[in-house]
């Protein structure tokens, strides 16, 4: 039997997005407390946002988060769009999505090589990569040409990559020029091998961790982030307007940010939950090149979450090329409401997972309440029991706590998680 | 090649209340700089990089975010301490806002907040970096400028006689 005591304190877990800390005590082999708690400080946008004309709300919430900002931008031009019965055009939508891509492949590859390949490589910092290693050396050069490449992607189309100036609710300001559209699908294109060998690297990948939930996502044909039904594994169905009702806040004294549960369980958002419930929706030209890495899915191990984020940069790019080939841009006015007032729900898949924005809108244009849900919010729980059993796995092991801390902040940096996202508000109940 | 006393300029990057967006525009300023940096530059502190970080002298020191707690306060004056230059990095950091939105709120506002703010110990308002610490250089916008922060890395380089 193992008897072992052990009190682990982690004051500021790294390479993650935000600021979490981690606090494990075990008594007799057994875990008594495991806590993952965000320690950033609130932003009160759920408060702030009460009373600001509808039209500046988009570029208010997208400040929430620095990584996902052009997710919330979009979640909130949604709700919005929804709330006022704006029709927007088919060439907003294909920006909308390109927009996305742009998003998820520069997130997701900021992840994916500076986070958690370091793990891989036994290294500490991704800049710290060997030279000499011819594929330290790859590695190095990929990455930052496949965040280039999503960076450019995202400031023709949306005009920054980081709190992007082009999406308003109704439309897009500004469209790229024949010369833009061409450099993007030339970079998109150049750097396509470099995410083979990404999702090579992390198909080699060995690291294993099971527990079951449950897992959920925005799902849609072909595979998308911004409409569609929000499904579960085991068949359940949510519309985006009743998605909230589905889910139970959980407060967690001692983190800044709530948690939720789905019928009294945890679940888990982001790559994984879509590569699970919708792999047979992605592009063609992806599903071919990820033919052997796709037969992965679906897993239940939570860092193939990091190799569902890798076949996504690569979805991502030939969604966007296909787009981009397609698509003759022209200047639009953006649309006008067909409504004055109303209730509008946006949901998009941002790349850590389902994200939610709610707004009400009184007929003085003035927002008169909000609601977001975050995919790290629905995530923290399941991050808690899978670290309660994952040490518990360790310490049948006989794993030393040095070791135990490594694995702990490996699993945590495969949720990806979001912690400015999850500090950004205080909810309160929907009156 | 670079001896093994070739001075590296000493860098911290350090996140308060904010939404990391400069942290972000840092990593894709990255994808133009990393080569020249990686040669020039020690991330002695830079949590989105990597889990070792040490606290010691720094030539420069990246402050991103507004200031909430006397925790946060306490934290500034210390790396004020360790840093010949402190730059303040984006809007939260430079003017407070939009971390600093609880300061305007109207009294039935701040009562619904205020078990939040008691149960984690915030300051009664959000703070800038120079209301808290004297800062030698700001570098303003939501997120920062890029082109700015290059500037600004490059003069350090050039102040602290680095080594091209």
């Amino acid at each position: 039997m193992h008897t072992i005591d052990l009190d682990l304190s982690l004051d500021e877990v790294t390479k993650v997005e935000g600021a979490a800390k981690l606090e494990v005590k075990v008594r007799q082999g057994k875990v008594e407390k495991c806590t993952f708690a965000i320690t950033e400080y609130k932003r009160f946008y759920t408060q702030a946002m009460r009373g600001k004309l509808y039209k500046a709300l988009p570029q208010l919430l997208m400040r929430i988060c620095g990584t996902c900002s052009n997710a919330h931008l979009l979640a909130s031009i949604e709700s919005c769009e929804k709330a006022l019965g704006y029709e927007a055009s088919p060439q907003s939508k294909i920006m909308k999505n390109l927009t996305v891509a742009g998003l998820l492949i520069r997130d997701h590859a900021l992840h994916l090589y500076l986070f958690a390949m370091p793990d891989i490589y036994g290294k500490d910092n991704f800049l710290a990569f060997d030279d000499q290693d011819e594929e330290q050396h790859q590695h190095l050069h990929d990455a930052f040409a496949i965040k280039a490449a999503g960076n450019y992607l995202a400031q023709i189309i949306a005009g920054r990559s980081v709190h992007a100036i082009n999406p308003v609710i109704g439309g897009f300001i500004k469209v790229p020029t024949q010369e833009e559209v061409d450099e993007a699908i030339r970079s998109l294109v150049e750097v396509r091998p470099a995410v083979l060998r990404l999702i090579n690297t992390f198909a080699k990948c060995d690291w294993h961790f099971d527990r079951k939930t449950n897992y959920m996502a925005l799902v849609s044909n072909p595979y998308g982030y911004l409409e569609g039904e929000i499904k579960d594994d085991n068949g359940g169905v949510i519309s985006e307007n009743r998605y909230r009702d589905h889910l139970e806040r959980v407060v967690l004294p001692y983190s800044q940010a709530s948690g939720y549960t789905y019928q009294g369980e945890s679940f888990m958002v982001g790559a994984l939950a879509r590569m699970n419930l919708s792999k047979d929706t992605l592009h063609a030209d992806t599903k071919k090149d990820a033919a052997a890495a796709l037969k992965r899915f679906p897993s239940t191990n939570i860092f193939d979450n990091n190799l569902a984020q890798a076949i996504e940069i690569l979805n991502a790019m030939d969604t966007a090329e296909e787009l981009l080939r397609n698509t003759k841009f022209k200047v639009e006015k953006p649309v006008e409401p067909t409504k004055k007032e109303g209730v509008g729900v946006g949901v998009v898949e941002a790349p850590r997972g389902t994200l939610y924005h709610r707004v009400e809108i009184g007929a003085d244009g003035k927002v008169v309440q909000g609601m977001i849900v975050v995919p790290t919010g629905q995530n923290q729980i399941n991050i808690e029991q899978d670290l309660a059993s994952l040490v518990e796995q360790l310490i049948n092991k006989g794993k030393n706590k040095e070791e135990i801390q490594v694995e702990m902040e490996k699993l945590i940096r495969a949720y990806d998680p979001c912690m400015s996202c999850a500090a950004h508000f205080l909810e309160v109940n929907w009156s | 090649m670079n001896g093994p006393l070739t001075k590296k300029l000493q860098v911290g990057w350090f996140t308060f209340t904010c939404c990391e967006d400069s942290t972000i525009v840092f990593t894709e300023v990255l994808n133009d700089y990393w080569q020249e940096w990686r040669k020039r530059i020690d991330f002695v502190h830079a949590r989105i990089l990597q889990a070792k970080n040490t606290e010691g002298a720094l030539d420069v020191a990246f402050v991103e975010g507004a200031i909430s707690s006397e925790e946060q306060k306490k934290r500034l004056e210390k790396i004020r301490g360790q840093a010949t230059w402190l730059v303040a990095v984006g809007a939260c950091a430079v003017v407070g806002m939009p971390s600093a939105q609880r300061n305007q709120f109207d009294e039935k506002t701040k009562q619904e907040i205020g078990f939040i703010l008691e149960r984690f110990h915030h300051l009664d308002h959000v703070l800038s970096v120079k209301e808290v610490v004297k800062v030698d250089a700001e570098l303003p916008g939501c997120p920062m400028d890029p082109k700015q922060f290059v500037a600004v890395v490059n003069k350090a380089l050039q102040h602290f006689a680095i080594a091209s």
